[in-house]
Order: structure tokens, then C-alpha cells, then sequence
């Protein structure tokens, strides 16, 4: 219960993502390694942690991304998202 | 390699930097100037700013604003843009939380001509503008209204209201929950936004202590509210929900069991500080 008050929208990711990525990554669409559900990544869940910024599948729970940052580096593990689908109109020109 | 060789010649790892770093459109940090400051309730405030180099916005987005202690000691925190991408400065409403590291610097100690560190605009997927259409269902808590009211401000300032077949293309419905009536944001703006448009509603609901004379709506936002104020499913209406994570749960899944499509239902979850009423 305390976890899930404590979950936010992958909305909450964005800052951390565009600190990776030049497209928006949320309007991106992401499709989750273990159940196949696909969805923005805007919709995924996020449990923002001292550790880092967990994104989870809201269809199966999974992990989808994993940001965390240390003192001297920037770990993404995207284990979890089979693929990501970026809109090419939200690519520079 | 043969002088017929089809191939194109390599590029080189330098060629390509340059290729990759020109388009590069980083979300810098950059210091904002507090041009002026709206008491819209007794715990949440307007701050207007002058952002350097501001690109413009969407509405529904969010800055990332960043204090730095004089140790060092850095906090950040994300707000929703209040301002409409049409209004001449970027303005955030902030609601303060008595335990916050960050809001209360914002609501009490930060004056005019202060400085805020801040990044954005952010995030592509919580947005709305008139060219994605409607109908529009704005459905807020506490302060979760703040992205629901750049949208607002911004269907009000894209489509004049002489334009009135445009609007009723674009109707829009807004259900907005508080804890008091002296909690209810923009409220004056909201009565001066219905006013003049016939193609807008808005519907309050208090949830404690209703004022004397309240006529309206008094709990909290529930599948039978959502049924009578909503669209039905087969309208298809862009849905766009904000507020504390438990509001924003409880309405998300109200919507998806009436039959709502829950690819056109947009959440933003504030947190459990972050204005559940």
C-alpha cells in the first residue's frame, strides 16, 4: 500500500530521460520483455528512489527501465523493454 | 580495397560527432527570474517567470526546478506549468506541503526579482493542444488543476470565443475536486472562463468542511460523479487526470470499467504530498 501511494507516471521520468535521450522518451512507446503489453512510456509506473528511477509495466508489474545515477556515472538498464518505438517526427531534424 | 569498390568511403568517428551534436537540443538548466507572485489560496501561490531562451511549451508539461543549499546540498522537484504556451511568461502554481524540502521555499521565502534554477519544458506524453481535439475531459485534485489549467487557457486563447463553432468542435468538460472552498485554485478564473463559453463546464466537488451555502457536489470523485459528468465511452473523449497517486488511481480505474479507452486516458500522479485531497 505505501509503495503503490508512493508510485508515479513514467511523466516523472522525463527530466532523468532527456538527460539520455534527445527525443522524448515518454511520448515514446515501449513494449514490456515479459508480458508483451505496450503502452507509452509516459504510462508507465515510476518509483522514484534515492537509488534511482524504477519504471515498471503497468500491465505485469516488470521492471521495463532502470535509471540510476552514482557520483560518477549513469546506469540505464533497459533488460526489461523488448522495444521502444520513437515517432520519427519526434526525432531533430 | 578495389578502385571499383561501391561501397561509400568511410566516415570518419569525427564526421560523425559533429553529424550527432548539431542537432543535439539538451534541456539545459537555466537561472529564471521571478517577475511577479499570485496568492491563489492560503497554501498555493503563482509564481511568474522570465525564462532565458525559453523554446515555448505544450500544455500538460512540467519543469524540473532545482535548489541548491549554500553546502551544496542540491533537492529538485518537478511542477506542472500552469501558464498556457499563448501567455507571455511561463508560470508555475505551487502548493505547499509542510514537510517539503522544496515548497516551502517556494511559497514563503522566494520574492520578486529572485532567481529559480529550472529545466524544461519536459515530457511529451501529459499534453494536450487543440489540434489533438476533443471532446476534453479534465478530470483534477487539489492542485493536480495546474496542468488541467494551461490546457484550459490554452483552448480559451486558441479558439477565440467568436469562434464558437470551433470551441463546440473542441467541448470540454472539467471535474475538479478540493478539500474546502478556500482550497479551490483559480477559482475566480475558472467562473470567468465558463462565463464566456458555453462550450466548457466545470464541476466542483469539496470533500471536508463544505461552506455554508455549498450546493454543490460534497465527496470525493467516485464512479457515479464520473458516469454523470464524463462523456460517454463512445464519444471518445481525451482524458487527462491529475492529483495526488490515490485520486489518480481510483479515477483512472472508474474510467476504464465505465469503458473508457485507457489508451486516451492520460494520468499524472502528483504523489502522496503532492495536493491529494
Amino acid at each position: 500500500m505505501d509503495g503503490n501511494a508512493h508510485r508515479l507516471d513514467g511523466n516523472a521520468a522525463a527530466g532523468i530521460l532527456s538527460e539520455l535521450f534527445v527525443p522524448d522518451l515518454t511520448a515514446a512507446r515501449a513494449t514490456c520483455a515479459g508480458c508483451g503489453a505496450s503502452g507509452a512510456v509516459g504510462a508507465l509506473l515510476v518509483y522514484a528512489h534515492g537509488m534511482g528511477t524504477v519504471m515498471r509495466c503497468p500491465s505485469c508489474d516488470g521492471v521495463v527501465l532502470r535509471v540510476t545515477r552514482t557520483a560518477t556515472q549513469v546506469w540505464l538498464d533497459p533488460t526489461g523493454a523488448r522495444r521502444i518505438v520513437i515517432a520519427a517526427a519526434a526525432l531533430p531534424a | 580495397m578495389p578502385a571499383t569498390s561501391e561501397r561509400a568511403p568511410p566516415t570518419s568517428g569525427s564526421g560523425i560527432a559533429t553529424t550527432l551534436r548539431q542537432p543535439l537540443r539538451p534541456i539545459a538548466w537555466r537561472l529564471a527570474a521571478v517577475v511577479d507572485i499570485v496568492q491563489e489560496t492560503p497554501r498555493a501561490r503563482t509564481i511568474v517567470l522570465q525564462v532565458p531562451e525559453w523554446a515555448g511549451h505544450r500544455a500538460g508539461q512540467h519543469v524540473d526546478v532545482r535548489l541548491t543549499a549554500e553546502d551544496g546540498y542540491q533537492a529538485q522537484r518537478s511542477y506542472s506549468i500552469a501558464s498556457a504556451p499563448e501567455d507571455p511568461h511561463v508560470a508555475l502554481t505551487v502548493e505547499r506541503l509542510d514537510d517539503g524540502e522544496v515548497s516551502p521555499y517556494l511559497t514563503d521565502e522566494l520574492r520578486v526579482e529572485d532567481k529559480l534554477e529550472l529545466r524544461g519544458p519536459i515530457g511529451g506524453h501529459f499534453v494536450w493542444d487543440v489540434k489533438v481535439g476533443g471532446p476534453l475531459l479534465l478530470v483534477g485534485g487539489g492542485s493536480g488543476i495546474v496542468p488541467l489549467r494551461a490546457m484550459l487557457r490554452h483552448r480559451a486563447a486558441a479558439l477565440k470565443a467568436a469562434e464558437i463553432n470551433a470551441r463546440r468542435h473542441v467541448p470540454a468538460r472539467l471535474l475538479y475536486s478540493s478539500r474546502r472552498w478556500d482550497e479551490v485554485i483559480y477559482r475566480d478564473e475558472l467562473a470567468r472562463l465558463i462565463e464566456d463559453d458555453p462550450t466548457l463546464e466545470v464541476t466542483l466537488t469539496l470533500t471536508r468542511e463544505p461552506t455554508k451555502g455549498w450546493m454543490g457536489l460534497r465527496r470525493r470523485i467516485d464512479r457515479m460523479m464520473l458516469a454523470e459528468v464524463a462523456w460517454p465511452p463512445a464519444e471518445r473523449p481525451h482524458v487527462f487526470v491529475c492529483g495526488g497517486t490515490l485520486l489518480v488511481e481510483a479515477v483512472a480505474t472508474a474510467l476504464i470499467e465505465l469503458g473508457h479507452d485507457p489508451q486516451r486516458v492520460k494520468t499524472e500522479r502528483f504523489g502522496p504530498t503532492g495536493g491529494a485531497t
